[in-house]
């Protein structure tokens, strides 16, 4: 006999434990937060640096300050939960099999399922970098969680390749716990994370940013001991004499982030390839009935307020639709991004409610005008590829369609 | 009792040393690294190969041809992963029919089992769909196999200390110690170890060794392969070992699917200087590339989801052949050298030639009264269906129900009893586990191994390697650790 269940949410980072929160406060009473760490908060309790919450709360505070505000909702709101517990599979039909110390191998047959699995690190084999695979090599992550959790600095001299935040923010820790930066490199010709943390992690504490340059060999037999660079030029090609080699014990990537989407791939959920994610519409819902999906599971937000935010929606939806026991029918408008839109988030629009488009450029534009069909929607000054973009959209005031053409125009910022 | 010293812990001494674990033999195999399976053994392709590439008549062509017919017997006896998915030899043109034809008739000398010519395109796009349309003919061989490397020596080398092997792990042999022209032992940093014999498996320093036992009629000339391997979410899309058409220098570059499920590709063929460059190059991952989609041209579709990249050295002698060899000076002194591919496919059968050899030496050798044949494997849970084993493992030993490999769905319980098996490193864990070989690559489980690894040991974890040596994982605690003794 397998168990029922009302709402299973499967994470419990920002985004999970925003969901279980908005569906408890909505009378789901059968809830269960699922956990494959120790812990909950997801990534957020090693994120010990600030920046967390300046929209959400309106303060500036550190990752384990901001979640803790969500666990102690969970306390007071007595939602269940299971630490531990990796869940491995989730059928079609809503059947979740997880696995843990006290129950071992479980079904549970759930009615709603918030997806809030979040997102792991790219590690070097998915970018290839030549050379030798010594000791020494590791996700920014994985640095992070060894230095503010474990309490181990990973190395003496370390280079940091790829401009992502994660990178950024461990530049700076690594050098306040008293190693050497060398340098972070990014190849592309401006930055990958946001501009405050090139400020106060990078410029404030003397470390190099090498724009357009790449890692071209790692050396070193047991542990990094030094690694070959080159500059690139506009096309992305290694400029000839300009090779050179920096000693150091330790390579952080830091190459880019990728939706965990195995049990959306397993439940057949219809997927983005531009986001790597479910498509879901402004209501967090997936292409299946009664699947929501929220946070960096969908793509990878920079800030952890929108995350929040999407799982908010997610819990909220997920509840109305176990109150009602079935959904209206789903009428969907896809949105089309322009060449100049890398993704956009929501995929598609079902006209309930004012909702937030994200989006993502391709290249920094300079004076860009935002379209939804025919109505202009948004303009900013600069955009960058490393800056989401929050628009707030009237979704009464688009003609209905089948489908429209999200766009954004301006001018190539070269600078 | 005789005894006999195996130098070099990959999967032809530890092979060797599973077969001589069966007689009444004092057995010690010394390995220079901290674990065995640690040199080329690590990166090999795995395959098992059914035998028509070699010339007839060779040492290689027959010990691959028995080889191939042990390996199905000996994965179940060590209870390690073997599949027999058959290879397929790709022509897309004349020559390459010609060359088919040739393999074929090589391979029948060989006695090669049931291979079969398929020059009929429909049949073969019906067995491969994927496979590139300028293929016109292809040579079926069902025996060919594929197993996993690294596993099969670590078992070989658990079931040999189970039958009485002494195992010597992280120690060099630094000399060889002969007198009055025969062999009296081997001494190692450690000290000094007595043998009547002793075995040279040492893969890529098999020349050194041999030279310090005074014979120096080769050298290693190492060759380095290059590997892509992809994310298990790609598709199956092939259903068979892919080779192209052989060269004389290799049998090109493979398009398979691994016993675990990933789609691997490789090996590139060229020759290095260093022994030890595992190095991975641009131009190598261009070749296999472009090698491999022009077998299965939907590879292309997949350019983000290679997982990893690594090479492995072919410990290939400049005699060409494989040395298995014996000498009147050192008396007792034998070379397994240069077994370069198919080496892994022969490595059972070299193994009981080994013993023929020794028997031979000694006269009859005698069985053990009691030898236990079969290696229980570390168990593993079924993550995904309910099983009553897998209820059972967990209610009495519940931190096999604690996933802390997330790609791979490894416990900590596996992690644990890896550990109490031999582990001491991250990569030993690894190969006995498959705990980081997923794709985040160790991202999320690394912490977690380290962890269970000081714990289970006692080990600082700074002092916590990669694969033994300085490959340190982390340099320093940030601040004094304070334990829970100390409040």
């Amino acid at each position: 006999m397998v168990k029922n269940l009302d709402l299973a949410v499967i994470g419990s980072g920002a985004a999970g434990l925003a969901a279980a929160v908005a569906g408890a406060t909505a009378g789901i009473k059968d809830v269960c937060i699922f956990e494959r760490e120790a812990w909950l908060g997801g990534i957020l309790p090693q994120c010990i640096h600030t920046g967390f919450g300046v929209q959400y709360f309106n303060e500036n505070l550190t990752g384990p300050e901001y979640i803790t505000r969500f666990t102690e909702e969970v306390h007071q709101l007595q939602i269940p939960y299971r630490l531990n517990t990796l869940v491995t599979h989730i059928s079609p039909s809503k059947r979740i099999t997880y696995v843990n110390s006290e129950e071992g191998v479980t079904h549970l047959q759930a009615k709603a399922i918030v997806l809030a699995m979040g997102c792991r690190e790219r590690p070097r084999g998915a970018i290839t970098i030549p050379g030798d695979r010594p000791a020494g090599i590791l996700t920014a992550g994985t640095a992070q969680r060894l230095l503010d959790i474990d309490g181990y600095l990973p190395g003496r001299r370390i280079i940091i390749l790829g401009s992502g935040d994660i990178g950024l923010i461990m530049a700076r820790r690594f050098t306040m716990e008293g190693a050497i930066v060398q340098a972070v490199i990014e190849q592309l010709p401006y930055p990958g994370g946001l501009r405050r943390n090139i400020v106060q992690c990078l410029h404030d504490f003397n470390i190099p940013l090498l724009l357009n340059h790449t890692i071209t060999a790692i050396h070193g037999l047991d542990r990094v001991e030094h690694i070959d660079i080159v500059q690139l030029d506009s096309q992305l090609n290694p400029i000839p004499n300009t090779q050179r080699t920096m000693a150091c014990d330790t390579l952080v990537l830091s190459v880019g982030l990728i939706p965990e989407n195995e049990l959306s791939y397993d439940m057949q959920l219809q997927m983005s390839p531009s986001t790597r994610g479910p498509w879901i519409n402004e209501q967090c819902e997936t292409s299946k009935q009664g699947v929501y999906a929220c946070g960096n599971v969908v793509h990878v937000n920079d800030l952890v307020d929108h995350v929040t935010q999407s799982g908010h929606i997610a819990g909220k939806v997920a509840a109305k639709y176990l109150h009602k026991e079935t959904s209206p029918p789903l009428y969907h408008m896809q949105l089309i991004p322009n060449q100049n839109i890398r993704y956009l988030v929501p995929h598609r629009i079902n006209y309930n409610t004012p909702f937030t488009l994200y989006l993502r450029v391709t290249h920094p534009l300079r004076q860009a005008t935002i379209t939804l069909g025919n109505q202009v929607i948004g303009y900013r000054q600069r955009v960058t590829p490393s800056e989401l973009i929050p628009l707030s959209v009237d979704p009464t005031k688009i003609i209905k369609a089948d489908s429209i053409v999200a766009a954004i125009t301006g001018i190539p910022d070269l600078r | 009792m005789t005894s006999i010293i195996i130098i070099g812990g990959g999967i032809i001494g530890t092979l060797i040393a599973r077969e001589l674990a069966k007689y009444q033999l004092a057995v010690t195999l010394i390995e220079k690294e901290v674990d065995v399976a640690f040199g080329s053994t690590k990166a090999n392709s795995g395959i098992i190969h059914a035998g028509y590439d070699d010339q007839p008549h060779t040492v290689k062509a027959q010990l691959c041809v028995r080889g191939n017919q042990l390996w199905p017997i000996l994965a179940q006896q060590l209870h390690i992963p073997f599949t027999q998915p058959g290879s397929l030899v790709i022509a897309t043109s004349s020559e390459d029919y010609a060359s088919l034809e040739a393999l074929l008739q090589r391979g029948k000398q060989n006695r090669v089992p049931s291979l079969q010519l398929i020059d009929n395109p429909r049949i073969l796009t019906r067995r491969e769909p994927h496979l590139t349309p300028h293929a016109i003919a292809a040579l079926y061989a069902p025996t060919a196999g594929f197993t996993s490397p690294y596993e099969a020596a670590i078992a070989a080398a658990e079931n040999a200390q189970a039958n009485g092997v002494r195992l010597i792990r992280g120690q060099p042999v630094q000399r060889i110690i002969i007198k009055h022209g025969k062999i009296a032992g081997a001494s190692t940093p450690n000290g000094f170890w007595p043998a009547d014999y002793i075995i040279n498996t040492a893969g890529l320093n098999s020349d050194t060794i041999s030279s310090l036992a005074g014979i120096s009629s080769f050298s290693i000339q190492p060759v380095k392969g290059e590997y892509l391997l992809y994310d298990k979410q790609v598709p199956n899309i092939v259903n068979h070992i892919l080779f192209p058409v052989p060269t004389l220098q290799t049998k090109g570059i493979v398009v398979t699917q691994t016993v675990h499920g990933n789609l691997l590709v490789g090996p590139t063929a060229t020759a290095t200087l260093h022994k030890h460059d595992c190095a991975t190059t641009i131009a190598g991952h261009q070749e296999i590339i472009t090698e491999a989609t022009k077998l299965v041209p939907l590879l292309n579709q997949y350019p983000a989801q290679t997982i990893a990249s690594f090479s492995g050295i072919r410990a290939e002698a400049d005699t060409k052949d494989f040395i298995i060899a014996t000498y009147d000076d050192p008396y007792g002194f034998i070379n397994v050298a240069g077994i370069k591919s198919p080496g892994l496919t022969a490595a059972p059968a070299i193994a009981q030639q080994i013993t023929t050899i020794l028997n031979d030496y000694i006269g009859s050798l005698k069985e053990k009264e009691r030898v236990k044949l079969t290696r229980t494997p570390i168990p593993r849970p079924q993550t995904t269906v309910q099983d009553t084993e897998t209820m059972k493992l967990i209610t009495n030993r519940p931190r096999f129900g604690h996933l802390i490999c997330r790609c791979e769905h490894v416990s900590e319980g596996e992690v644990i009893e890896a550990i109490q098996r031999g582990a001491s490193t991250l990569d030993g864990i690894k190969y006995r586990t498959r705990a980081g070989m997923g794709r985040c690559q160790g991202g999320f489980c690394t912490p977690h191994l380290i962890q269970v690894l000081s714990h289970q040991t006692g080990m600082k974890v700074e002092t916590i390697t990669k694969r033994g040596g300085m490959s340190h994982i982390l340099s320093s605690p940030i601040k004094p650790h304070w334990s829970c003794e100390d409040t």
